[in-house]
């Protein structure tokens, strides 16, 4: 079987993982996640019925921490390496509504 | 020979004994260090970052403990290297990523704190694959490393740095992280030792994530005694990582010596195909007469779901491979959601509409080919409609693989295996074909997938003179057994402490 991802479907991926990508990627992308995903699917050969998932190496289960108060990171430190700053907010662009 | 090349022939344990002694100084210690660094680092690039000067002062105090009477540490004075995704006070910390060229991190991990408090010195940070993904170091943002044993070949990944920067004697051990073979493959291509511990025995804390569930920091070092004293130094728990395990640590040098007897070694059968390397099926099994020689017994063991196939045309697969990618690019696609261009990291200087646009060019311009081939394909995996065939089924196959593990380890104490399919390979040979890359891993990727120890060790030189990496695997926290085995065959082989012809003049 011979996976393909087309266009729109890479351009989907691409939008959901918040990274913009030019048609040449789509392109080559398309044809690499294609020949990926066909070789994942050689998953489906096993036999999984009634296995229990294993999403940790090591199971340990409710660490739990004191519920007391510490140091946390001082605010200059904090925002030493903000791209924008505004005294001490992080600067971003306009979030809600359209710029027309 | 000078008195400096000397020096950095010494192991990490015979050099402190020798500054503690006062037959040299750390500051002597770290300027032939800083030496080695200057001589091989324009054709290696091992490292991000030197760190000459601090590297001196730390040295130097050291050096004034040592006069004062205290305790060095049991690292006091040794050059050591840091791969550059653990987060360190001084300097930057880059991941080899341009979205992160100038970040400087507000905390330092653990295990650098472990080191420094165990009187290391540290001489910088060392290149990696973008975000440690990658078998070669060629997806580095910064140019590829180079591998010590010949400039024409990969050292490995993604801890490529680290090993080359041990094995070309520019540091005199070095830390790494391993999620799906990343100290272990690059130990095998440059002829270095490398520990990836069990899961939860070393924190992660300030160990920028890649794979949550697989990664895990450990050693890279001339010699099994270096790697144990390294990895006992960094080992346990930590309140700041709720997956490192409170468990006591026990002295990984004290049983060194002192290999289980009766000691079997399990050959499992499915790595032994017709898909390995002739020299290097050779290589092993000349280790496994070595072992045998020595009083071990060897035992045929399987592990059914690790098996590995070769087709018609010669391309591998096996069934842990994709399951390890799957899972492995599922929690890379979660963990690298954070690079926002808001809090830290590379920003685009482009117009952006709204936050989204800014997150999407930025997070463009900043990661590499691979780091964004691997978010979408978790992306991907994780969505609507592909949960259950791709991540879910591989979390199923992960419980499959972990139970072939204890099954074999009813049956024998450690497991021999290869570290890698081959020796290293030339740069830009598999950079076009990104699946082709991900098969370097096809023979560690399954102990990550089960937390378990795995000891990479050099097995001698491939006819071409590169060297040949064999692996130990052991059950959970069995690292001193794993080193203690690794130890006998050093001794019995006489292959270890290989040292790569550019190093061997200095």
């Amino acid at each position: 079987m011979s996976k393909t991802v087309d266009e729109a479907a890479v351009r989907h991926i691409g939008k959901l993982s918040r990274i913009e990508l030019t048609d040449e990627q789509v392109a080559a992308f398309g044809r690499q996640l294609a020949s990926i995903l066909e070789y994942f699917d050689k998953l489906a050969e096993l036999d999984t019925e009634g296995v229990e998932p294993m999403p940790h190496a090591v199971e340990l289960r409710n660490v739990l921490a004191e519920d007391s108060p510490g140091d946390s990171l001082p605010t200059e430190a904090a925002l030493a390496n903000a791209p924008q700053r505004d005294g001490d907010f992080f600067m971003v662009p306009k979030v809600i509504g359209d710029s027309q | 020979m000078t008195a400096a090349g000397n020096l950095t022939e010494l192991t990490a344990i015979e050099l402190r004994d020798r500054i503690v002694s006062g037959d040299v100084s750390a500051e002597q210690a770290a300027r032939a260090y800083l030496g080695a660094i200057a001589a091989r680092e324009g054709t290696l690039h091992a490292y991000n970052e030197v760190w000459a000067d601090r590297a001196l002062e730390r040295a130097r105090a050291v050096d004034a403990r040592r006069s004062a009477g205290k305790d060095i540490g049991p690292l006091g004075g040794v050059p050591l290297a840091v791969k550059d995704n653990m987060c360190t006070l001084y300097g930057r910390t880059t991941c080899s990523s341009k979205i992160l060229a100038g970040f400087r991190s507000p905390y330092q991990a653990t295990a650098v704190d472990k080191l420094e408090a165990a009187g290391a010195v540290i001489l910088g940070k060392t290149n990696l694959d973008e975000f440690a993904m990658g078998s070669s170091t060629e997806n580095s943002g910064f140019g590829p490393t180079r591998n010590p044993w010949d400039t024409a070949r990969v050292p490995g990944g993604s801890s490529g740095g680290s090993a080359a920067a041990v094995a070309a004697r520019m540091c005199a051990g070095a830390l790494g992280s391993d999620t799906g073979g990343s100290i272990r493959q690059p130990a095998a291509f440059c002829g270095v030792v490398g520990l990836k511990p069990t899961y939860g025995r070393v924190s992660r804390y300030g160990l920028v994530a890649y794979g949550s569930s697989l990664d895990q920091i450990g050693p890279l070092a001339r010699d099994v005694a270096d790697a144990a004293l390294l990895t006992g130094v960094i080992s346990g728990h930590d309140p700041r990582d709720s997956t490192s395990v409170p468990r006591d640590v026990p002295d990984m040098l004290a049983a060194l010596d002192a290999p289980p007897r009766p000691l079997r070694i399990g050959l499992p059968k499915e790595f032994y195909s017709d898909a390995l390397d002739g020299e290097i099926n050779r290589g092993i099994h000349a280790a496994a007469e070595i072992f045998r020689a020595a009083g071990a017994s060897i035992v045929d063991v399987s592990l059914p779901h690790s098996r590995i196939d070769m087709d018609a045309a010669g391309k591998l697969s096996s069934h842990a491979a994709a399951c390890y990618y799957i899972v492995a690019m599922a929690e890379a696609s979660s963990n690298l959601a954070r690079y926002d261009s808001v809090h830290y990291g590379h920003r685009t200087a482009g117009k952006c509409r709204d936050i989204v646009e800014l997150y999407s060019l930025s997070r463009a311009e900043g990661f590499g080919e691979e780091v964004k081939r691997r978010i979408m394909l978790g992306t991907y995996s994780l969505s609507a409609g592909y949960y259950d065939a791709y991540y879910n089924k591989a979390l199923k196959v992960r419980r499959l693989i972990k139970n072939d593990f204890d099954a074999a380890f009813e049956l024998c104490d450690v497991l021999l295996c290869p570290a890698a399919p081959t020796t290293a390979f030339k740069l830009g040979e598999k950079t076009d074909d990104p699946l082709t890359m991900y098969l370097a891993d096809i023979y560690t990727v399954s102990v990550n997938l089960s937390g378990l120890p795995g000891l990479s060790i050099p097995a001698g030189l491939s006819a071409a003179g590169m060297p040949i990496g064999m692996q130990l695997i052991g059950p959970v926290f069995s690292e001193p057994t794993l080193l203690a085995v690794g130890r006998m065959y050093e001794k019995a082989s006489l292959t270890s402490r290989l040292v790569p012809p550019m190093a061997r003049d200095a």
